[in-house]
This record gives C-alpha cells, structure tokens and sequence, in this order.
C-alpha cells in the first residue's frame, strides 16, 4: 500500500491544502506540522502559479501573494526538507502542468522523490494528457492523483481504472472555492468509481463547513478543503498557524 | 499522445470539468463540417451578411514607394465588424447553435473578437457574455461600448494583469461553471484541441481566397504572405492553403513592443520557451519556474504571452518563419499607411505593415508580396494619437 492510502486507514481523511508561501514559506512550513498536529491525515501544497485557471479568487489571490513574496519552486523543496525532518505526514504538490514541465518533469519528479514527496496533482492535465507526467512520476514511486468531475460521466470508470493513490472527485462545477450548497450528486460519481476500482475518493472543491465535511465523507474515504483554509491564511497572516490548526482539528472531528 | 497534435505542439490540457464539453465540440465539429445544410448557412453568411469575398487590393503607391514586390492587401479590413475576426465567429456560433447552446462567451484583447461575438449573438439570437481584461476595457472604451450596444454583457477582468491573457483564463473559469447551456468561441488558434482546428478551418478562407485572386489577377501564387501574429488566427488563415508550396515564404510577425531585448514584448518565438498553457503545448513567454511573463504590446490584440500550437509546429519545422516588429515601427506603418493607401490598418495589422516595408525593397519587381490587412485602425486612433504626445477625446 502507498503511503497516500495509508492516509485513508485513519476513519475518512481530511485533506487539507495550503499555498505554499502565503504568507511566508517559514509559516507554511509550521502550519503543515500543525495540521499534522491537528489531524490533518494528508497535505496538499500549492506550488503557486501565475495563472491558476482551475482556482477561484481566494487562491487565485493567494498564489499572486506568494509569487510577489518571491517563493519559487526551489525554494519550496528546501521547505519540504526541513518539514521531512520533522515530519512523516504523507504530502503531495498541487500546481500547474507548466512549473513541473519548466522544470523538466523528470527533474522535478527526482527531486519530489529525494525529498520525500508523495504524488502529485495536476488540475490541467486530463486522462488524455496524463501519460506524459504519471509515467516520470510512477519511475519515481510517486503517485499521478487523477480527477473526476460532476460532467465527467461516461468517463469516470476509465479514469478511476488507472488512478493511483486517491481519486479526487471534484463535488461542483466551477472553479475552487467556498460554496453555500453543492448540489451534484457526488454519491454517485463516487459510487461509479468505486464500480471499477478499489481505490480511495476524497472529495474537494466548494467545501468549508464541518456540516459539509460530515454530509461529503458519508458518501466518500475523504474530504479536501483548500479555500476556506487559505483565506484564513489570507485574513490572519503570519499568525495564521493556529486559526488554521483549530480549523483543521473541527474538520477531523467531524468526519471522523 | 493525446488529439490535436502538431508536431509536439497542441492537445489537450484542460481541466476534467472540461474535457467532455471539447470532446463534445469536436463531434459536432465533425458532424457539420462536411454537412452541406450547415455549409450552405455559413457560406450564405459569411457573403451577404460579413461581405465575403474581401477584397484583394494591389497598392500600387506603396509598392512605387518601396520599389520591390509588387504589394497586395487583403482586405479583411473591410469585413462587417471590421476585421477577420467575424469569419470564426459565425462559424462557431451557428456551430454552437446547432448544439443546441444558447449561450455563448468569449475572451476578447482589443475588443475585435468581443464584437464579432456580440454581433454573431445578436444576429443568431444569443446570449453573450464578453471577458475583457480590466486594462484593455480602458484602452478600448469605444470596443466596450459597441458590445454592450449589440447586447452583450461586458465582464472586465481584474486579476493578473488585466489583459488578453487573464481574459482568456476567466473565460475558462466562467466555461467550467456553465457549460450546459454555454459555448466558448475561442477567438484565436490556440487552446485545446480542438479550437486551434476549428479556428483555422474557419479562418482559411483568407488564403483560399487570396490564392483564387491572385490566380485570377496574375496567373500565379505569392512569393510571400505576411501577417500579424499574436495567438495568430489571422496569420494562419492567410497561410493554411500556401503550406503546401514550399515556394510561397510564410511570414508572422509578432509584437516586440518596447523590443525584444527589453522585458516589456510580448514576441512569443522571439522570447518564449516551451511551455503549457491554456490548453495547449506550444511556446509561452515565462520565466525560468514556468511562471507565465506580463508581456506587452502597444497592440491589445497581440499582448499575449503564446502562440497557437500550429504556429508552434510552422515555425519548428522552418515553415514559416516569424519576425518581431516593435511599437514604433508599427506605428509609423500605420501612419504610412494611411498617407500612402489611405487606409488606416489595425495597430496589429499594421505590424505586417511594418515588415512589409522592410521585405518588398529586397524583392524583384516581379515578386508578390501580400500583406492580411487583418482589421481596420479606426479603434485605435486615440491610442496612437496619445503615443504621439496628442489627447484625444474619443
């Protein structure tokens, strides 16, 4: 078993993601040990990119901090090293095709390797596209995370087929952030996946209550929650560490 | 490897949300493509409502003055809405009609594309949302003005850098939010799969017609097509049926904007890398992580960072080849232009504009050189006017 589905043997995961460098890579670095702390059973960390197309306007924002701090991707791994000192927390790279193809996929993929990185997830690489990054990644004993969307359909046991780690399906149409219903009905897209395949389903986008989190993970092995944490980031600054670890803690608590 | 491929360049890197909705697309592409009934519709269209054939005008002053080729324009200029833009866009909308969307969205740089949209919206009874960087809605106020007119909604974009670039990008964000009832008529050769085909198929009646012309004109085809490049749909239009004959020299020329040496350009094949972006793999200006540059332009319509992956691939394979042209000599094009031909050209165009006068000194007076007069300049006369130190009250 990989070390992302380790995480889902902890009752429901909660998955929290976080921008890397907002407001500080130092305090990114502590509010991933906190969340650790605090319950979380795997982190997301937000490469930030300059043109986030699949994200709303807290993160969208969130990375425009980030890059104005002057994070780059070089930076990030140093941070993923002092965080693998001190923590074993399974963790994985959210961003955009461009920052891992710009730095040569294979590249990249060695370095998430040697600093302990466990998969990768990549919400402008489709099914049709994923070849490309799974297969350096997969060389490298990283997982490729796939998604499934509300319109995916006809495509959803293909892709939950070859999925590796987690599949993440995504609860609404849109982009990311916080959503006051989530109409789709994502008991179904993950009852189509889990059809053809064993593999866990965590579910994210639009998500930021704990009524939410409970309602997403009857139907789920996992819930995602990355606006509502990054605008506490936004809002509290670099005293966002501990906001953001109680967050996290009514989050587990609730799905547990 | 994925659909939608040239060379290396192309396919599809699109959110799952979307994938169905181009799949979807490109059925339906394929279906009416070759459907006679959608032809005749578009054929009949793109004569009595957008003015087609345009004309190809041999400008006989320019081509004494510059003393080489003998100088052809084609006249995308005097298309209905005003440049080539309005033959993708009737083209996609009655597409989109037949899919039984009645709702359509775009992306829109200098506001040319917005109005083609608008327009083909109003005339086909749709409804239409327009993205227009914040920066741009300013540079192009009368644009703005015009689609709100024909009865589109304007949605200025803020994020970024306000530009063509994060027009595009929430227009994606809007697709993924409502795609049911939605198409989005994507207005340059860029994109996923299969939107840099479509555009082109649309888009190639230019060269088709420029050939027919020229046949009829002087018995023969071009020694060289010069057109603007920004995501270059006017470009590969002017040059899809010249790929064929190695003998006809394709040329794009892309905005350099302050030059190529100066971080204010936007001159993807001068500056850019290989990248992915927008859908599509194919050249990006970016920095050394792949973080997507501001670029610019004096131009709106070519202040983007890449270039359709067909481009990509012409420019690969030595093809075609693309030169930069920066603000000033488009500038003084357009000047020259309009006093030479008394035709006031796009500030886009007017790159072609500029090259041209430095090619056709260079080639025989038995040569032809023809330039896409893509757009006519009447939108940007305040810009110029303030590039030359004078406020006008637009």
């Amino acid at each position: 078993m990989s070390k992302i589905q380790q995480a889902f043997q902890n009752g429901k995961a909660f998955i929290p993601f976080v921008t890397c460098g907002d407001p500080s890579l130092e305090v990114t670095e502590e509010l991933v040990l906190a969340m650790a702390e605090a319950g979380a059973d795997l982190v997301e960390l937000g490469i930030p990119f300059s043109d986030p197309t699949a994200e709303g306007p807290v993160i969208q924002e969130a990375n425009g901090r980030a890059l104005a701090g002057g994070v780059t991707t070089d930076k990030i791994f140093r941070m993923v090293e002092r965080i693998r000192r001190r923590s074993s927390i399974p963790l994985v790279f959210m961003t955009y095709a461009n920052v891992i193809f710009s730095y040569g996929t294979e590249r990249f993929a060695a370095a998430a390797a040697e600093l302990g990185m466990d998969g990768l997830i990549l919400p402008d690489v489709p099914y049709e596209e994923k070849e490309e990054f799974e297969v350096p990644f997969r060389n490298q004993g990283l997982d490729f995370i796939s998604m499934i969307a509300p319109t995916s359909h006809q495509r959803i046991q293909q892709i939950a087929r070859e999925a590796h780690g987690f599949l993440y399906c995504v609860s609404s149409l849109g982009v990311t952030g916080m959503r006051s219903r989530i109409t789709t009905d994502v008991g179904e897209m993950v009852q189509l996946a889990k059809e053809a395949s064993s593999i866990p389903c965590a579910v994210g986008f639009g998500i930021s209550t704990p009524d939410q989190a409970r309602q997403m993970a009857r139907k789920a092995d996992g819930v995602i929650v990355g606006s509502a944490i990054v605008r506490l980031c936004g809002q509290h600054g670099p005293d966002c560490v501990k906001p953001v670890a109680d967050y996290v803690r009514q989050m587990k608590e609730a799905i547990r | 490897m994925s659909k939608g491929r040239f060379g290396i360049h192309g396919g599809q890197y699109m959110p799952e949300t979307l994938m169905n909705a181009v799949i979807e697309l490109e059925e339906a592409y394929n279906r009416y493509k070759e459907n006679p009934d959608f032809q005749k519709e578009l054929n009949q269209l793109l004569q009595d409502y957008a003015g087609r054939p345009s004309r190809l005008y041999y400008a006989g002053r320019m081509t004494e003055d510059l003393g080489g080729a003998k100088i052809y324009l084609k006249r995308e200029d005097l298309n209905h809405t005003g440049a080539h833009k309005i033959n993708n866009v009737l083209g996609q909308v009655l597409l989109a009609k037949r899919m039984g969307k009645t709702r359509v969205i775009a992306e829109t740089g200098a506001g040319q594309h917005g109005v083609a949209t608008a327009t083909a919206a109003a005339l086909m009874g749709m409804e239409c949302e327009v993205f227009m960087g914040e920066e741009d809605t300013k540079r192009q106020a009368l644009n703005v003005y015009r689609m709100r007119l024909l009865g589109a909604k304007v949605r200025p974009v803020s994020t970024g850098t306000g530009t063509l670039k994060d027009a595009v990008s929430e227009t994606m964000r809007e697709w993924t939010s409502r795609i049911e009832d939605t198409h989005y008529v994507l207005g340059s050769c860029m994109g996923p799969h299969p939107f840099p085909t479509i555009v082109r198929d649309f888009q190639s009646v230019i060269s088709r017609e420029i050939r027919d012309q020229l046949m009829e004109k002087e018995g023969k085809l071009p020694d060289a097509v010069l057109a603007c490049v920004g995501g270059g749909s006017n470009a590969i239009g002017a040059f899809y049926h010249f790929i064929p004959y190695p003998q006809v020299q394709l040329i794009g020329c892309e905005a350099a904007g302050r030059g190529v040496d100066t971080p204010d350009t936007a001159a993807t094949i001068a500056t850019g890398r290989l990248g992915i972006f927008h859908g599509m793999k194919s050249y990006f200006c970016q920095d050394e992580y792949g973080q997507i540059a501001p670029v610019y332009s004096i131009s709106a319509g070519l202040d983007y960072p890449g270039i359709g992956p067909e481009h990509a691939h012409l420019h690969d394979i030595g093809r075609a080849q693309y030169v930069a042209v920066t603000d000033d000599e488009a500038v003084e094009a357009f000047e020259y232009l309009a006093r030479m031909e008394g035709i006031i050209p796009a500030i886009e165009s007017a790159h072609a504009v500029a090259y041209a006068r430095k090619l056709a000194p260079t080639m025989g007076r038995d040569q032809i050189l023809v330039i896409n007069l893509s757009g006519r300049g009447d939108k940007d006369c305040a810009a110029i006017a303030r590039y030359r130190g004078e406020d006008l009250y637009e």
